[in-house]
């Protein structure tokens, strides 16, 4: 875990007079398990979409696996290896729990692939997920810890070198919590770069090797858990001044 | 010469400019603050201008006057209407297509009934500043400009900066430029967004009133004209910015202007082109307009 | 039973063909069943891109219209037969589609939308003006006497295939509806529309899994003006004589959108059941009531399935047998 994957140079990012993102520089290597946390407001989903693709930064590089994302649509940076899942689940509603997953598997890997290849590897995604029993259920029936699955599953389908997984836990129960981090600890194993988007502090720590924090746009603090819940401007950046 | 038929042609464009303004002014209330897509706009004005022309013709009425006179009717057309489509559509977040179809089908409904009451014929209205110009020189150049144009852009600059200055100083405008913004935190405020839209919403249709009137005043109308200006005023709309009153003010007078010197250099069969060439090219380069800060993803 | 879809398109092209074979049909018969042809072809030509893919069109006869005039200006400027103002048609509708997409599809459907209601007008405006093809006095075009293909002679009162034009291109203009029918099933078991369900459903997260969102709504909107065209360019030759308002009716615009929305825009099958069922019952109402009151039922209907069922006469018909 010593190469670096995803470069983050001076990223800047601007809506109108207001200033979303300002010269954030990090990195993430590869394999590693990344915290990114840090109040409402400041920057996170921002961070994400610039990432992602949704949004074109303005100013700053973003380099993953050596090649610079500039101008790269959301679906090729997929296709590049980066995978995000999104804070609200957004499953593809008029389709089935498999449905949903053989569109990344079809678009992304699916080239040469029968229907049926896709389908059976869509299925023991949702085996290994523990959800193969909703396979033909439509979205609208499943609950939200089973949404936040599906999301995730559908981000595995995608096969991604890097996993952004935005604020997957928020709202759940404890226990649920602790199955999507195990989840998420699974992939990690296998090789998947996490990046992981968390208000539960407790998964944060448990989880990255390394957290930075955003506050009004700016990283204010980067470090291992120990440090980062010790720093005192991620304190004042909670709890005010 | 040239210099001549420019100034004149800039002159009926800045008029022409306040004519659009007028009726753009409302769907950009509906459009930037309540983000429904009242494509039956320009037909609504239509609509106006029939009531108008009824109006006149029968009674006498100045068009101004009953234009006037029929907003509140407007008013509650838009209260209902709102009423209805937020029922049936917002409430459950159905698909934005559908909503986009019931205004059309609302146009379409429209367009037809007044084909049925009225036909398809042209109309009029009389008034005493209606026809006949004034003749003047201007820097030792023949200026010629048509009283309705004048009268007409006399009433829209009034509705136009009374509009502006409802939204930004009132505190209900304020409120209404808030509910785009984010509905949650305004009803822990204490205030109804839904009352709120609905009540924009009857502001932005009870324009088509007196736009209705002024349009008439301006043209000929028939049944169809409305679908003529929906180019215009989208372009307007887009090009002004979403959401922004003083926006669609600047926007209506360059699109006037514009589509004045290409009407007295090219010819008025090119006009549809202009608004919809500055429609495409500012959502190619400029989705947010010249003024807008909205979201067009 | 394996390709049933494929027999019945084969049998409906026979059972059309051979209608025109019998002596003594009623005229009338022909001129409704090509309207209900044609519009079978434009509402599944406008599900591609509207029901499938969620991007609505509101100038469907302005995509008619281009294929209406191309088709007259290639035979005013150079003869050209049906077939050849066909492909031509399709060809420059559905570089329009592509021109239009290309501005707008990058930005929220409602942007596509509205450009496309202001574009039938633009051209409608500017068909009016242009001479070459009849500007708004119309054109007449007085189609070919005793054409052949391939040594068949295809019209001709005594010795042709068909007895008269009215018939010939009854059986072209249901040959289009079939292939249109064909192309919008083949896309909707396909990848394309696979992808496009996805971007109708969620486009953000869509093009996050891979979906490469632009090119296929591109895709999407080329081969719908593309048929749309082709639909428009018949027009001419079966009339005789066209004028841009009838053209470029907005009555193509709200059957186009009704008949798929009331017959259900998540099947092929949807755009054909409604616009059999609305074509039919708007011919029958043409000879009974005025052609206003027709058109404002439509305009009612339209709203009341919208509001009411929209999932159309399929979806109602697919949850009575789930």
């Amino acid at each position: 875990m010593s190469e670096t994957l995803l470069d983050i140079n001076l990223v800047t990012k601007k809506f109108g007079g207001f200033t979303a993102l300002s010269q954030v520089t990090t990195n993430v290597k590869q394999g590693e398990r990344f915290g990114l946390i840090g109040p409402n407001g400041s920057g996170k989903t921002t961070l994400i979409n610039c990432i992602s693709g949704i949004l074109q930064n303005d100013g700053g590089d973003i380099v993953f696996g050596g090649k610079n994302l500039q101008g790269l649509l959301p679906h090729q940076r997929t296709r590049a290896g980066i995978t995000r899942t999104f804070q609200i689940p957004r499953p593809f509603h008029t389709m089935t729990v498999i449905q949903n997953l053989q569109i990344p598997l079809e678009f992304i890997s699916g080239a040469g692939k029968s229907q049926k290849e896709i389908a059976d590897e869509a299925m023991s995604i949702l085996e290994t997920m523990g959800m193969a029993d909703k396979a033909n259920e439509e979205t609208s029936g499943l609950t939200q810890i089973e949404l936040r699955k599906l999301e995730l599953a559908r981000a595995i389908a995608a096969k991604p070198k890097l996993l952004v997984s935005d604020e997957a836990m928020a709202g759940l129960t404890g226990q649920e919590v602790d199955e999507v981090l195990q989840i998420l600890f699974r992939f990690n194993e296998q090789g998947m770069t996490i990046i992981m988007i968390e208000h539960i502090m407790r998964a944060v720590m448990q989880f990255s090797h390394r957290v930075i924090c955003l506050d009004a746009g700016q990283l204010i603090a980067e470090g291992t858990p120990d440090e980062i819940v010790k720093d005192k401007d991620v304190e004042r950046a909670y709890l005010g001044a | 010469m040239i210099a001549e038929l420019l100034l004149n042609a800039l002159t009926a464009g800045i008029l022409l400019g306040g004519f659009y303004a007028a009726m753009s002014i409302g769907l950009s209330i509906c459009f930037g603050l309540l983000d429904t897509v009242n494509i039956a706009h320009p037909t609504l004005i239509i609509l106006g201008a029939f009531c108008t022309y009824f109006l006149n013709s029968e009674f006498g009425l100045d068009p101004i006057l009953a234009g006037v006179l029929i907003t509140p009717v407007f008013f509650g057309l838009g209260w209902l209407l709102y009423s209805a489509y937020y029922q049936f559509f917002e409430r459950t977040s159905a698909q934005a297509l559908r909503g986009l179809a019931f205004f059309f089908g609302v146009l379409f409904i429209t367009e037809v009934v007044m084909i049925m009451v009225f036909g398809v014929d042209h109309r009029l209205v009389d008034a005493p500043y209606i026809g006949g110009s004034y003749a003047g020189t201007f820097l030792g150049m023949e200026l010629s400009v048509p009283y309705r144009m004048v009268s007409v852009f006399i009433v829209a600059a009034i509705m136009t900066l009374g509009l502006h200055f409802f939204f930004s100083r009132t505190f209900f405008g304020r409120a209404a430029r808030a509910v785009h913004q984010d509905m949650m935190a305004l009803s822990l405020m204490g205030v109804d967004p839904i009352q709120i839209k609905r009540v924009a919403f009857g502001i932005g249709l009870g324009t088509c009133a007196l736009a209705g009137a002024m349009t008439v005043i301006m043209l000929p109308i028939e049944p169809a004209v409305g679908r003529l200006y929906i180019g215009n005023v989208f372009a307007i709309v887009v090009l002004g910015g979403l959401g922004s009153v003083s926006g669609t003010l600047v926007a209506a007078i360059i699109l006037g202007i514009a589509e004045s010197i290409v009407s007295t250099f090219m010819g008025p069969s090119w006009s549809p082109a202009v608004s919809f060439g500055i429609l495409l090219g500012v959502l190619a380069f400029k989705p947010t307009g010249l003024f807008g800060v909205g979201d067009t993803r | 039973m394996r390709y049933k879809f494929e027999i019945g398109c084969v049998i409906i092209f026979l059972i059309a063909f051979l209608l025109t074979q019998i002596g003594g049909m009623n005229r009338f018969f022909f001129f409704a069943g090509f309207a209900i042809m044609q519009y079978v072809a434009i509402a599944t030509a406008w599900n591609i891109l509207g029901g499938y893919g969620g991007y609505i069109n509101f100038g469907t006869a302005g995509f008619l219209g281009v294929g209406t005039y191309t088709a007259i200006a290639l035979y005013e400027y150079a003869g050209a037969s049906i077939v050849e103002q066909m492909v031509a048609a399709g060809l420059i509708a559905g570089l329009l589609g592509l021109s239009i997409g290309y501005f707008t599809l990058r930005l929220k459907g409602v942007y596509f939308a509205i450009a496309t209601l202001a574009l039938a007008i633009v051209l409608e405006t500017f068909v009016n003006n242009w001479d070459f093809v009849g500007g708004a006095s119309g054109f007449s075009l007085l189609p070919k006497r005793k054409p052949e293909l391939l040594g068949v002679l295809l019209v001709d009162r005594k010795a042709g295939l068909f007895d008269n034009y009215k018939e010939f291109l009854f059986v072209i203009m249901t040959l289009v509806a079939i292939m249109s029918v064909w192309i919008a099933r083949a896309i909707e078991h396909g990848k394309l529309g696979r992808g496009l369900n996805a971007i109708k459903d969620n486009e953000e997260a869509a093009e996050c899994m891979g979906v490469p969102t632009l090119r296929l709504k591109l895709i999407a909107t080329t081969i719908s003006g593309s048929l749309m065209g082709i639909s428009g360019a018949i027009y001419p030759s079966y009339l005789t004589f066209v004028d841009p308002l009838g053209a470029f009716n907005l009555e193509f615009a709200v059957n186009a959108l009704a008949m798929p929305m009331i017959g259900g825009t998540f099947t092929w099958m949807g755009p054909v059941v409604g616009a059999v069922l609305l074509g039919t019952v708007q011919q029958i109402a043409i000879v009974t009531i005025s052609s206003e009151l027709n058109l404002l039922i439509l305009g009612v209907l339209l709203v009341v399935f919208v509001v009411a069922a929209p999932h159309g006469i399929m979806g109602w018909f697919m949850k009575k047998n789930k």
